[in-house]
């Protein structure tokens, strides 16, 4: 049977319990969010006592599902204010259901100023003092556990970032590879860090198969999930080829490419930074353009970028991120953007919140645009390094605003609005403005139908129609990050008949259940609604759906704007 | 007329990044797309100056076809 493990950091105990029955339907995202509205007070503070850091696996992680490895994290954010789900690849979540943990929570804050560890087995958690580790990077501490168990060992670290309690901090996980994956979003890692909790460790000695209720129905219906995802061009082959960076030319040519802090929709660099050129370079030198985030996972959008003498730099190389740093900064030099990104997995920020600060950064004169040698140097020396500057600039976009006077600062929520202008990708607009993340384009990905013509076609640059699909690409994503799987099944899922019903029959035969596509719906909505519950309880309105005012502006080539009314946007939740 | 065409992705297999050609008006862009030896069902995405178009538009002089297979991230 499945077990909750609880962890308080004010006594220093820990706990199995059952799991509540009213969890036991509950995986992933909306586990997470289940759990931290039911615990966490809304008005806390989120570096406080009363937080809560809550992990866990999706629902069916751990099984042979493919591309199911995604493990939840979810608390209060200090970044937004609002509740926060973030989920990563790596280890830990087949290691988690493979050994019966439902949920991980960690609760209350030490006493004394001291930093620890924890070691999770079957049997249990147990707390250690650390101090050999504190201020080292997240991969020197992925080493050094590597050392002190095995190269199966599970990591959940935080680098000097999480230490200090950056908003923009970020959870480190160990990848298959010993490489790291991220909860990258929302400040994670500033939480952790609050629970003076430097990594958790996890040995799956012990551990037993996944239990399987109907066991046949689960492996016919695994196979045609998996057929339908590499049927697909998208998730069969494009991803893997050219990973997600083959964006940015295509949101170059459509004009939705934020260019100079969000001042235009084209970059003219653009095909330095992309991913052809990056697949270019990869082949070139020796690297390996299709990697996994997790065994299992048959999309492999990641790769692994080397230095020109073919030395491993960085893995998991986003389009998020080289367009970060790329256009939005005008660096046109994906060495140096490759560089950042494996500074930014070391000390532990976001690499999406840190590129969208820098934009703000130059915007403020702390540098100049375009300069990546000076990017390097500020991500190590003063945010790595925890100076005043660089604890403005960890705290994120918002953050650097405030103090330098910017009133260009693209963030909702507080939290860095990503790679796809919302004046000519407006349905990306609608998921930034009202999600209950703050400015996230993974919580519902309209770029897929506004732009990559996926499930469909609607105009990017046409109110009609936006705020009907992001509401529907979220309530179905909000399901989906519950079930452990990439988001990157999405794409199969909006073009293949099979591929839904299939991920529904492995859920079916994993629990012995019987869900429908309408239950699966259900699911989607109670969890956006649990999630915005929480943060109206937390003094949020919807007068916090909107975007910043700058983005009245048209962003050339097509002269776009943000035009939709009040009632438009808050339409969103009419379900 | 005088036609940009952009190819990326694996379309530039073989093929080229970006050249000027010349066509007579009454060209459609699935012409287009035959002449270059692309299936139209391997098009993700079809873009005139930007626009997403579809593959029986008429083109005009000095526009701008950018063509993608079926690509995606996120
Ligand atoms: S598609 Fe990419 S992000 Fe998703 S599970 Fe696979 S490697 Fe990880």
């Amino acid at each position: 049977m499945d077990k909750i493990f609880r962890v308080n950091m004010t006594d220093l105990t820990t706990r199995i319990e059952e799991v509540p029955a009213a969890w036991a339907g509950l995986g992933g995202r909306g586990l997470t969010s289940t759990i931290v509205s039911a615990e966490v007070p809304p008005t806390c503070h989120a570096l406080g006592k009363n937080n809560k850091l809550v992990f866990a696996p999706g629902l069916l992680s751990g099984t042979a599902a493919a591309s199911s490895g995604r493990m939840s994290c979810g608390a209060k954010s200090p970044l937004t204010g609002t509740i926060k789900e973030s989920n990563a690849g790596g280890t830990t979540a087949q290691l988690f259901a493979r050994m019966g943990i439902k949920a991980l929570i960690i609760e209350g804050l030490p006493e004394e100023d001291k930093f620890y560890s924890l070691h999770l087995t079957t049997d249990g958690v147990s707390i250690a003092e650390e101090t050999e580790l504190l201020g080292k990077g997240n991969f020197a501490v992925i080493e050094a556990m590597e050392a002190k168990y095995d190269k199966k060992v599970g990591v959940m670290t935080i680098g000097s970032a999480g230490e200090l309690k950056m908003a923009s901090a970020n959870i480190s996980v160990k990848d298959p590879d010993s490489k790291i994956r991220s909860h990258g979003r929302g400040g994670m890692g500033a939480v952790m860090g609050s629970k003076k909790i430097k990594y958790i460790t996890i040995d799956g000695a012990g551990a037993t198969a996944v239990a399987i209720a109907d066991p046949d129905k689960f492996k016919a219906a695994a196979r045609v999930f998996a057929k339908a995802i590499l049927d697909h061009p998208v998730s069969g082959e494009g991803l893997g080829t050219y990973g997600t960076n083959v964006l940015v030319n295509v949101l170059h040519e459509a004009g939705g490419l934020p260019t100079r802090n969000f001042r235009f929709g084209q970059y003219e660099g653009h095909d330095k930074i992309s991913g052809e050129t990056m697949h270019e370079t990869i082949v070139a030198r020796g690297g390996k353009p299709k990697h996994g985030c997790h065994a299992g996972c048959v999309i492999q959008c990641s790769q692994v970028y080397t230095d020109k003498e073919g030395k491993y730099v960085t893995s998991g190389f986003e389009y998020e991120t080289i367009w970060g740093l790329g256009a939005n900064c005008c660096i046109d030099n994906l060495d140096d953007i490759a560089e950042a990104d494996s500074i930014m997995d070391d000390i532990g920020v976001d690499s999406i919140e840190t590129a969208v600060m820098m934009g703000v950064a130059m915007d403020a004169g702390i540098l100049p645009f375009g300069d990546g040698k000076e990017v390097i140097r500020l991500i190590k020396d003063e945010i790595g390094q925890g100076t005043p500057l660089g604890r403005i600039m960890g705290g994120g976009a918002a953050s650097v605003g405030n103090a330098y006077g910017v009133t260009r600062v693209p963030v909702v929520k507080g939290q860095g609005i990503p790679a796809y202008d919302p004046r000519s990708v407006k349905g990306i607009g609608i998921t930034y403005a009202t999600s209950t993340m703050g400015a996230d384009h993974t919580a519902g990905y309209s770029v897929a139908t506004n732009i990559l013509q996926i499930g469909g076609f609607v105009d990017p640059l046409k109110k009609e129609g936006q705020v009907e699909l992001s509401r529907n690409l979220q309530i179905a994503t909000a399901a989906i990050d519950s079930t452990g799987m990439c988001i990157f099944v999405a794409f199969p899922a909006l073009d293949i008949p099979e591929c839904l019903p299939a991920l529904i029959d492995m859920l079916n035969a994993r629990f012995g259940i019987s869900l429908t596509g309408d239950d699966v719906t259900e699911l989607g909505k109670n969890i956006l609604k649990l999630e915005r519950k929480f943060n109206q309880d937390a003094g949020f309105t919807n007068k916090h759906d909107r975007l910043p005012e700058f983005f009245q502006e048209p962003v050339p080539p097509h002269n776009a704007t943000w035009d939709f009314t009040d009632e438009e946007i808050d339409a969103f939740w009419d379900f | 007329m005088n036609i940009t065409l952009k190819l990326f992705a694996t379309f530039r297999q073989d093929r080229f990044k970006i050249e000027q050609r010349d066509y007579p008006d009454s060209i459609l862009i699935r012409d287009i797309v035959a002449e270059l030896g692309i299936e139209l069902e391997a098009c993700g995405i079809i873009m005139v100056n930007g626009r997403h178009a579809l593959p029986e538009a008429p083109l005009k002089n000095d526009d701008t076809l950018s063509l993608f297979p079926k690509v995606g991230g996120g």
